[in-house]
């Protein structure tokens, strides 16, 4: 990305409760600019990461710095630095969003003008409903918006759009995108893989604890075997040591008369020419690319 | 977004700014108005209506009406305390807003004392509407010892507010911390003499009694009230209650 040093830097964190290690040396960098994704199934430590990273938990291992600053020891800096939405978390049930807006805009030495903010986050004829009953959609919207009033450089979202329906998520992803084009650095935890692919320019993968890879979205697919899956019915029946025959072929699956082949582009070529020959027309052929979630049930799965 | 979007120049300081925010939330919660400012002036007046209570009682010295005025004070502090603040701060916990707040450059212990602050406040302004209640309306003396009066009476709330901020450190969540405060709130009402005056209860009792923190506040407001310097005796219990609360208090307060 670029030369600078990551404006996160997250080097062989650990953190233990109760005798269990939750998160056992994770090590990355986050460069400014850049949309940043932890995925991760459920428990695999990803929250409790971001809870180091925003300084709500103490290390037992590794070392942490936010534009150079320790999350703990410099808390009260850290917080100008950095903006987050948390995962569970809820504000006055009485107080209004304009009341939520300007209290959090006051906590801040040089906070957003409030007013615009709300303007871009969709909250302008909210202003004066309670947060008690605002929809999951536009809490959480509100919770970016207090995440950003600091003008913050980097901002953690966890799990944001968890509980959301399809039509509020897509919004969601839309804002954290706008976010990220006025040039604030995004950290991401989701266990959307939709979410993930969609919006991150990198992704480590966190399973048990431990970073099991860290790519681009398109790396992590093209690095599993089988990130080019080909699904045809044959016109006559194939065998499949025909099939196991053809080069990178990592998987293959019949369903009635319908074969589908996980492998590469290595695979469609020879398997074009392997039916040409024996004259088999290859009906409603279909080739497409492995997506994020295939990648990530190979990743996680070889540890298991 | 850049720093070059800053809000107008005239802000109000953190502090100010929780403390107006939570001053609006106090007041939009009826229940516990009602309870904290409205309650015990109400109950005042129906005692006072009570036309015996108004006559001139051979066996307590006194009309029972002169009697019940200071216990009210205490009804006063005891309900905001154990009743009003005790849900409030462990709601702010359970639901995670000391944790958002900790995300701020503003410790989430503002938050604190902003309700401790307002729930005192409250405290105070609902003994004070029962002391000129009483004056007015019953003819019950303001306290004659003024000074020892206020400083008893501070100390009350002192004790009060720290009972209570322990109540919200123990429980788990809002609706257990309402549940420890009821469970306290009776035995507190008790030893403040809302049932039997303190004077008028058997000896062994009444030096148990005292002992208790609205116990001993309720001998030591009453001794100002009659004209008297209040004895170090309940100063000091009130004193070392409030200072074993207060400790208990921010030892066991979890933020999350």
């Amino acid at each position: 990305m670029t030369s600078a040093s990551p404006i996160v830097e997250v080097s062989e964190l650990r953190k233990v409760y109760g005798g269990r290690t939750v998160v056992d040396g994770v090590s990355f960098g986050v460069d400014e600019g850049e949309i940043f994704g932890i995925l991760g199934p459920n428990g695999a430590g990803k929250t409790t990461t971001v809870e180091c990273v925003e300084g709500l938990r103490v290390p037992d291992g590794g070392q942490i710095r936010i534009a150079g600053l320790d999350p703990v020891a410099d808390h009260a800096a850290v917080t100008q630095v950095l903006g987050a939405q948390l995962q569970e978390s809820e504000l006055q049930a009485k107080l209004t969003v304009r009341e939520a807006l300007e209290l959090y805009a006051a906590l801040y030495p040089r906070p957003a003008d409030w007013r615009p903010l709300a303007e871009r986050l969709g909250l302008a004829s909210l202003l004066s409903t309670r947060f008690g009953v605002l929809s999951g959609g536009q809490k959480q919207r509100l919770f970016i918006a207090l995440a950003l009033i600091g003008n913050p450089r980097v901002v953690v979202l966890d799990e944001l759009t968890t509980g959301l329906d399809p039509r509020a998520r897509r919004e969601t992803w839309e804002i954290v995108e706008d976010v990220r084009e006025r040039g604030v650095t995004v950290l991401l935890v989701t266990h959307f893989m939709e979410e993930a692919q969609r919006l991150c320019d990198r992704i480590a993968l966190i399973d048990k604890g431990r970073i099991t890879a860290l790519d681009t979205p398109q790396g992590l697919i093209s690095r599993t075997a089988g990130s080019t899956i080909i699904s045809f019915t044959p016109s006559a029946p194939l065998d499949d040591e025909d099939l196991t025959a053809l080069p990178a072929v990592a998987s293959i699956e019949h369903k009635d008369a319908r074969i589908t082949l996980g492998g590469s582009d290595e695979t469609v070529t020879a398997l074009l020419s392997l039916l040409a020959r024996r004259r088999i027309t290859a009906h409603q052929l279909r080739v497409t690319d492995a997506t994020l979630d295939d990648a990530f049930l190979d990743l996680t799965g070889a540890t298991r | 977004m850049t720093t070059s979007t800053t809000a107008p120049v005239r802000r109000p300081s953190p502090r100010t700014a929780v403390l107006r925010a939570e001053a609006r939330l106090f007041r939009r919660e009826a229940g516990a108005l009602f309870w904290t400012l409205g309650f015990p002036p109400l109950l005042l007046v129906i005692l006072g209506s009570i036309r015996s209570f108004r006559k001139f009682d051979a066996g307590l010295g006194m009309r029972v009406i002169d009697v019940y005025v200071p216990t009210l004070v205490l009804v006063a502090l005891i309900v905001t305390g154990l009743q009003a603040m005790p849900p409030v701060l462990t709601g702010y916990r359970e639901r995670g807003i000391l944790r958002r707040m900790s995300l701020t450059p503003v410790r989430p212990s503002e938050l604190l004392i902003a309700q401790m602050g307002l729930n005192g406040a409250a405290g105070v302004l609902s003994a004070l509407v029962c002391l000129t209640i009483g004056w007015l309306a019953f003819d019950v003396q303001l306290p004659k010892q003024a000074f020892g009066y206020a400083l008893a009476f501070l100390l009350t709330v002192t004790t009060a507010l720290a009972l209570g901020a322990l109540i919200s450190a123990l429980a788990p969540t809002a609706r257990l911390a309402t549940g420890i405060g009821t469970l306290v709130f009776f035995p507190s009402l008790f030893s403040a003499g809302l049932w039997a005056p303190v004077q008028s209860m058997p000896h062994t009792l009444r030096e148990i009694v005292v002992l208790l923190p609205f116990g001993a506040a309720s001998q030591a407001l009453e001794q100002a009230a009659a004209g008297h310097w209040p004895d170090w005796s309940h100063l000091g219990v009130l004193i070392a209650w409030a200072a074993v609360l207060s400790a208990a208090a921010v030892r066991w307060f979890r933020w999350e």
